[in-house]
Parts: C-alpha cells; sequence; structure tokens
C-alpha cells in the first residue's frame, strides 16, 4: 500500500529515520563518516546498541508509533557479530516485524537491516541516502489516510 | 503449560472493528512463557493494532494491562474495566471465560490456545499430554500413548510406521509405541510391553463435557 504522495510533495518531505546501530560496526562506521568528512541526510537519528541482538519487536514498534516514518537496523556483516550471532537474530526479528507490518497495511520497505563493517564509513553513508530517499518517496507513515 | 498462538492480526484488527478504546489483558503464566500472551507479546500487539488503526485513519485507544493469572478471581479482582467498550485477552481459553464472567463488556480472544506441552527448545513447544483424566504414563515409560500416538493406542504399536522410526500420519512425529519400547528397554521394564492394557476409561476425557474437580477437604 503506497500512500498518494505527490512530486512536490516527495521532494519537501523530510522523513524522519530511527537507526539502531551496533557499537561495534555500524556506529563506529557512523562515525568514521563524520570522521571523513561525508554528507549524509540529517534524517538518520542513530540510537546505539551494544549489539543489534539487542534489537527487540517493540523497539521497532515503538519507534514508527513515536513518529519515525522508517527504521533502520544495521549490524555487523554476517558470520562477523562481535557476540558471535546477535546480528542474524535481529535479522529474524526484523523479518518477523516486517511480515507483522505489512499484514496490518504499512510498507515493509519503511524497516530494513544492514550490515556493514566499523571500516565502512562510506557505506553507512550511502545507505543513509538509499533509507532516506526511500522513505521520501513512501511519504509520510501517517497524515495522509483520507487518500488510501 | 498451556501452549498457544497469536490469532492472525488482520481477524484481531477484525475483532475490534467497531471499537476505540479497548483494555488489553496479557496473562503472566503460561502464555508468558510460550511467549504468546505476556506483557512483552501484549505490548508488541497493541503497538501493532495502533499503527494499524491509525494508518486506516481510525485511530483507536489501547491501554495495556498483564496479570498473573487470568484463571484466577483474586488476580482479576483488582483490574480496573471501566471506561473500555471491550477487553482484548491475551491469555489461554480459560482467561477469556473468566474475563468475560467478571466484567460485563465484550471480551475477545486474541490467541488461539492450542495444547498442554513442554519447551522442545527456545521457540519450539511440543504437545506431551491430552488430560485424558486417566493417566496410563506408569505402563509407558512416561511416554503418553494418547497425545503423542496419532491413533491413541493403549497397545501399541499399530505397525504404521516408517523405516526411521517415524508415524505414517506425516506429521514427522516418531512413533510413540516405538520410543515407549525403546524407553521401558532402557529402564529394564520391557517385560510390561507383553501384559495388555484394559480398555481405557474414555469417560473422564474432556469429550464426556465439562468437567469439574471438588476437593471437599480443602473447600471454605
Amino acid at each position: 500500500m503506497q500512500n498518494n504522495v505527490t512530486p512536490d510533495e516527495t521532494e519537501t518531505f523530510e522523513p524522519k529515520i530511527i537507526a539502531f546501530c551496533c557499537h561495534y560496526c555500524a556506529f563506529a562506521a557512523a562515525d568514521l563518516a563524520g570522521t571523513m568528512r561525508l554528507q549524509y541526510p540529517p534524517n538518520i537519528h542513530i540510537i546505539r546498541l551494544p549489539c543489534t541482538g539487542k534489537v527487540d519487536a517493540l523497539y521497532l514498534l515503538k519507534a514508527f508509533e513515536e513518529g519515525a516514518d522508517g527504521v533502520m537496523v544495521a549490524g555487523c556483516e554476517e558470520g562477523s557479530c562481535h557476540f558471535t550471532n546477535g546480528n542474524l537474530r535481529a535479522k529474524k526479528r526484523v523479518h518477523h516485524v516486517r511480515d507483522q507490518l505489512e499484514q496490518t497495511g504499512i510498507e515493509g520497505e519503511r524497516l530494513e537491516m544492514f550490515n556493514l563493517s566499523s571500516a565502512m564509513g562510506s557505506r553507512f553513508a550511502e545507505i543513509a541516502h538509499l533509507m532516506t530517499d526511500r522513505i521520501r518517496k513512501l511519504g509520510p507513515l501517517f497524515g495522509n489516510e483520507s487518500a488510501n | 503449560m498451556i501452549v498457544a498462538d497469536q490469532k492472525p492480526i488482520n481477524e484481531i484488527l477484525g475483532m475490534l472493528e467497531r471499537y476505540d478504546k479497548v483494555l488489553f489483558v496479557g496473562c503472566q503464566t503460561c502464555v508468558a512463557v510460550c511467549m504468546a500472551g505476556g506483557e512483552k507479546e501484549t505490548g508488541v500487539l497493541a503497538s501493532l493494532v495502533r499503527l494499524a488503526r491509525q494508518k486506516a485513519g481510525q485511530p483507536i485507544e489501547i491501554d495495556e494491562a498483564a496479570i498473573q493469572r487470568q484463571c484466577e478471581e483474586e488476580f482479576i479482582e483488582p483490574l480496573e474495566a471501566d471506561g473500555y467498550q471491550a477487553i482484548l485477552s491475551l491469555g489461554c481459553g480459560v482467561g477469556v471465560n473468566k474475563l468475560a464472567d467478571h466484567f460485563g463488556i465484550p471480551v475477545l480472544p486474541g490467541l488461539n490456545t492450542g495444547f498442554m506441552g513442554h519447551i522442545e527448545e527456545h521457540g519450539v513447544w511440543a504437545e506431551t499430554c491430552a488430560g485424558c483424566g486417566d493417566c496410563v504414563l506408569h505402563r509407558t515409560g512416561g511416554i503418553c500413548p494418547v497425545v503423542r500416538c496419532a491413533k491413541s493406542l493403549m497397545n501399541g504399536p499399530c505397525g504404521g510406521y516408517t523405516d526411521d522410526g517415524l508415524c505414517e500420519s506425516g506429521t514427522g512425529a516418531p512413533c510413540a509405541w516405538i520410543a515407549i519400547y525403546k524407553r521401558l528397554k532402557e529402564l529394564g521394564l520391557l517385560e510390561s510391553m507383553t501384559e495388555t492394557s484394559p480398555p481405557k476409561d474414555w469417560s473422564k476425557d474432556r469429550f464426556s463435557g465439562p468437567r469439574t474437580r471438588v476437593r471437599e477437604d480443602v473447600r471454605l
């Protein structure tokens, strides 16, 4: 289900995106992106986690309830989790919540999991652009109900 | 424990369609352990329903509560439901019945209650007791033929099993009577396999109507 967002609205809409980032990889990558003076959209609001294995369905849903238009979870590359398999557990939880969101009429693409290492500052910036563009195209999570 | 599963979200949304102020009540005993209706699952479901209704342009006000046991009056008593149009119970069917008896508003089931079972591994639950009212586990090495044998045979096996010892019913479950044979052998009680079990008293099973247990010595 897509919101009926006009091209003008798509260009001006500034989505709020919550990024749950693992301390050992994505958070460090975001830090590196800053050190490298890479530009990425200010729409990304980072919440640092000790591991993406800490991600819970309720964190993701509450983020949407509290006003996020998109949520991303960014953890270590598969096979490289600091805690062995926290990122694989997060992956299953993210998929489960995505399925549930889709069943309720909310676009699953608003929630995404990414894997990257702490050395991938430019990849973090790329992901920030990708998510911002994607959510901007989808439009605000709420606010266009009459168009549905 | 009683094992249950959350109803499909669309079924729950359908039940809630006519309401805009609802109390979600979780149960902190069996269904919390089987991760279907505890405090956390109540929070997740409430969050999902709020999001879905907001998205549909029909916001709903949901408050959340979780009580220790929905099957006991003393835990239900302190629960306040004034001002709500309905209650969605995330307890087992017993909890739904009890809440519906207690409150004068509609009580809706958020779960499909499944069976009495155990935790096989994290995230996997299996049925191990049918509550037949006439236990035979002393004769079967602690393996229940009523629930674990597809035919509930009292003198098995029937012979309908695969080469690797699985039940021919195709459920992937091991043949209960092969398991019983192996267990009795381990226990040195194999001779009990030669005894023929008498016909089982099925009148104590749930198909004979709702059952009530009374212990006069502890009644107040």
